[in-house]
């Protein structure tokens, strides 16, 4: 494991840099969008590029993890919840004029760029690290659950009252009325022009 | 490496927006203790990353919880909308 040869260097080194630029793009434009949901395209491209990152810098767990837990399950939170807040009859309007060419274009060539270089590597050869040697899932897993079985403790308790605090926020209060249909909603949601999302912003008040 | 590009972004006024800095800040914090892990050859940088990773679930599901309350609340999704407190 820590004889890496000088061709896997070659190898990772050009494919570390690339996957950090596109990291960085990503996060600038993620920052910079003025609509949501391209926000959250350009945060899923920089995920991804971290996600190499973690592959080149020889770590293919964490790697993997990234992909599974931030650009899925969390990607699809953040999803939801923009979908959730947008309920509207011109919504369908409103996303078929998302899909136009500028709205896609800019992910998809930065998603096509880190595909190529997936392939690149995994074409040229088996998995390097950048001049270090990399820590495998193996040493990964006996010090998670030798010296940090408390941490694992933690976390799994830290989680528990996430999910019991979310559920908690998220239900309807007893007394609360659901007030997202009436008059008034339509017009304070039209008169609140910093709204996240523009397509509910101005539909009609009798609409579902 | 490039944190500083990323702790400095916590301008706008959106709580979506808030919560995806906040993303962005834990995944680089991450990138740094991942690393750092690799370049001396140590586990423990993998491990202080899933640790990372679990509280970023955590926190997420709590904010967006969030998120949904004010909106239901406020019918906007604007920070300064929420700074009046009252119990």
């Amino acid at each position: 494991m820590f004889a890496r040869s000088c061709r896997s260097e070659a190898i990772m080194l050009p494919a570390f840099y690339i996957s950090a630029v596109i990291a960085i793009i990503g996060t600038v434009l993620t920052i910079t969008r003025l609509h949501a949901v391209h926000a959250l395209l350009y945060l899923v491209i920089s995920l991804l590029a971290v996600a190499t990152v973690f592959y080149t810098i020889g770590a293919p767990f964490v790697a993997a993890l990234e992909v599974i837990v931030y650009a899925g399950a969390i990607m699809v939170l953040f999803i939801f919840v923009m979908m959730l807040l947008n309920i509207g009859s011109r919504a369908v309007h409103m996303e078929r004029a998302w899909l136009d060419a500028k709205a896609w274009i800019g992910p998809a060539l930065l998603a096509a760029i880190l595909t190529a270089e997936l392939i690149y590597i995994l074409i040229a050869g088996r998995s390097g690290a950048v001049g270090i040697n990399g820590v495998g899932p193996q040493q990964v897993g006996i010090s998670l659950y030798g010296p940090y079985v408390l941490g694992v403790e933690m976390v799994s308790m830290l989680l528990l009252a996430g999910i019991v605090g979310a559920y908690h926020l998220g239900r309807n209060a007893p007394g609360e009325v659901e007030s997202v249909d009436d008059i008034e909603s339509g017009l304070q949601r039209a008169v609140a022009g910093g709204d996240l999302v523009r397509a509910g912003s101005d539909r009609p008040a009798h609409t579902p | 490496m490039f944190e500083l590009g990323l702790i400095g972004l916590l301008t706008r006024r959106n709580v979506i927006f808030t919560l995806m800095s906040i993303e962005v800040m834990l995944n680089a914090a991450g990138l740094a203790f991942v690393a750092a892990g690799a370049r001396w050859g140590q586990a423990d940088g993998q491990v202080m990353f899933l640790f990372i990773l679990g509280m970023a679930a955590a926190e997420v599901s709590v904010g967006l919880a969030l998120v949904v309350r004010l909106h239901r609340l406020y019918k906007s999704v604007d920070t300064d909308s929420a700074s009046i407190l009252r119990g």
